[in-house]
């Protein structure tokens, strides 16, 4: 029997000639990825161990990026922890506020993930590299601490879900619209424990921004890991970014699959997810009745530069409507230079938007953007619990840049072709 | 190892951010996280909670963010077991890693009802609730992670030179 192309990238990091779904292993890393909220409770497990050195300092990546600048005392505590760590160790990667993103836009901009390498993060949001032909998802802070310790974790291997895209995309239609398109297809937990790996003629169809959202969020459908296959689209994003070697691994053509999403990608319009799970899938069109308080456009789901773009060619000489708040977050400090550069940040603050620099702090209820009971917001973030961006009486609406753009302007869930 | 406690019942899908806000997520002190646990979905739990009690949920409980947080306000806001349909894979993995305990029972997570008072055989991993005189069997843990947890956790694994599967 075949294996998934997961499975290929996991028997050759654990020294296997093939391995089988649910066998446990243990495979070696080539990166292990914590923030400022993770981090700290790592290193506390890491010190109470009694360990005094780190695997490889050049494989660690520590990211400030969730509550930084620091919101308070006890975040700037957090962060000093992390500092203090990796100067001690040497650490390469450790990126603070001047240099920092959103880790998982900042990692791939910074060549820090190849295809076809393993990387652990103690971030359930880890599972983005998969865009990239990589093996990677989310673990624990204790997870996390192991890996440095000793660069090697215990993985059971994954079953796999082959989604299978054809077809165009429509106009306005983004990674953001086809993701939240299966997961209101196969439920939060639609693949729990398994790989989501997408195949087809349709994979062409999307850029790498788009299949690093598309990644990004296969953890709401409970899956272990997201992954795509390493084509032209990804040997160009790659290029110029990574200077190390590189394998790019296939799925067998007997790999076993566990059942086949078919997706036609013409079929799928704009989609906004309602709260409270990222599986009420809803169309864009149908939310003329939903006013809304606040737009978000950001996060380490939709904060890269073509999602700002689409949401400046939304904006571009529009202004939000009355009584509507627009927070608007590049995801890394390129991004953000990019977007002055471009025009955009003139567009956005034309349109009464304001613009930061690269936080977390809304997506997560953190701070930049808290609501208050009764509150609704149009959120390109990825998460739409009770309570995720503040009061458990506020609403979180799931959406692409132009379409939180686009509700932005009209005051209520709206699709950009309607403005 | 026998555990027994009241039982705290809720739905499916419960994430990591109604059982600790990231509003708390600027510390790592157990108590603090503990004082917040649950608290956006039942602000009365950590006023009802008792040493020994157990949670029950149904499917994919512990699904969302990682934060390690989640498992460890639980463990320290006195719970001894939480009992679920399913669990979602990353709150799975890092309960076992830190050491509480967690058991995968659609049974017991459909019959058990909030205040029943339950009774927990790891060993055997026979549920019984004492309150309707009904048992239940959970799934054993695979060998290689009752191993780990007998060992004490990942880190305790690691240190011991035995971390491999």
């Amino acid at each position: 029997m075949g294996m998934t192309m997961t499975q290929k990238i996991l028997a050759k990091h654990a020294g296997l000639e093939s391995v089988r779904a649910g066998q446990l292993i243990q495979a070696k890393l080539d990166l292990v990825l914590g923030n400022d909220i993770t981090t700290p409770v790592a290193i506390n497990e890491f010190e109470a161990a009694g360990f005094d050195h780190v695997f490889d300092k050049s494989k660690i990546a520590l990211v400030m990026d969730h509550f930084v600048p620091n919101k308070d005392i006890k975040a700037a505590t957090q962060c000093k922890q992390c500092r203090t760590f990796a100067r001690r160790f040497d650490i390469d990667n450790y990126f603070d506020v001047g240099e920092m993103g959103i880790e998982h836009a900042l990692l791939p901009e910074k060549g820090l993930v190849a295809p076809g390498e393993t990387v652990i993060g103690a971030d359930s949001h880890t599972c983005t590299y998969g865009a990239l032909g990589a093996f990677s998802t989310g673990g624990g802070s204790t997870d996390m601490a192991a890996a440095m310790a000793s660069g090697e974790l215990w993985f059971k291997v994954p079953s796999a879900i082959r989604v299978h895209l054809t077809g165009k995309r429509k106009p306005f239609v983004s990674g953001k619209d086809v993701i939240l398109t299966l997961i209101g297809k196969i439920g939060v937990d639609g693949a729990r424990y398994q790989s989501l790996e997408f195949t087809g003629p349709g994979v062409a169809e999307l850029s790498i921004y788009d299949r690093l959202t598309i990644s990004n969020m296969a953890i709401e459908a409970g899956a272990k890991n997201g992954i795509f296959p390493v084509d032209d689209i990804t040997r160009a994003y790659v290029e110029g970014r990574v200077d190390r070697s590189w394998t790019a691994f296939e799925a067998d053509p007997d790999a076993e699959y566990e059942r086949t999403v078919e997706m036609d990608l013409s079929q799928v319009d704009c989609t906004v997810a309602y709260p409270h799970l990222p599986e009420n899938a809803h169309p864009a069109r149908e939310g003329k009745e939903i006013f809304i308080d606040q737009i978000v456009i950001g996060s380490c789901t939709n904060g890269q530069l073509p999602d700002m773009a689409a949401a400046a060619a939304i904006l571009k000489g529009k202004h939000l409507a009355k009584g509507v708040r627009g927070i608007i977050i590049p995801a890394t400090m390129s991004v953000y230079r990019e977007c002055m550069r471009q025009g955009y940040t003139d567009i956005f603050m034309d349109a009464g938007c304001v613009v930061s620099t690269p936080t977390c702090g809304p997506c997560l209820g953190g701070y930049m953007g808290i609501l208050a009971a009764g509150e609704r917001c149009v959120s390109t973030t990825n998460r739409n619990f009770v309570g995720r961006m503040g009061h458990v009486d506020s609403e979180v609406y799931l959406a692409s840049p132009a379409v939180a753009a686009a509700s932005g302007i009209a005051g209520h869930i709206c699709h950009p072709a309607d403005l | 190892m026998n555990v027994q406690g009241a039982a705290h019942k809720y739905g499916d899908h419960i994430d990591t951010d109604v059982i600790i806000p990231a509003r708390y997520l600027n510390t790592q002190d157990h108590k603090e996280l503990a004082s917040h646990c649950m608290e956006d979905i039942d602000k009365e739990f950590v006023k009802k909670v008792q040493p020994g009690d157990i949670l029950v949920a149904g499917v994919n409980f512990g699904c969302g963010s990682s934060r390690e947080h989640a498992p460890v306000a639980i463990k320290a806001s006195g719970v001894s077991c939480v009992i679920a349909a399913n669990f979602a894979r990353i709150f799975y993995r890092n309960s076992i890693n830190i050491g509480l305990a967690i058991l995968e029972c659609p049974a017991a997570s459909s019959a058990i009802e909030n205040g029943d008072k339950v009774a927990v055989d790891f060993d055997t991993g026979v549920i019984t609730n004492l309150t309707k005189n009904e048992t239940y069997q959970a799934e054993p843990f695979p060998p290689f992670i009752k191993d780990m947890i007998e060992k004490g956790g990942l880190m305790a694994s690691l240190k011991a030179g035995k971390g491999n599967a």
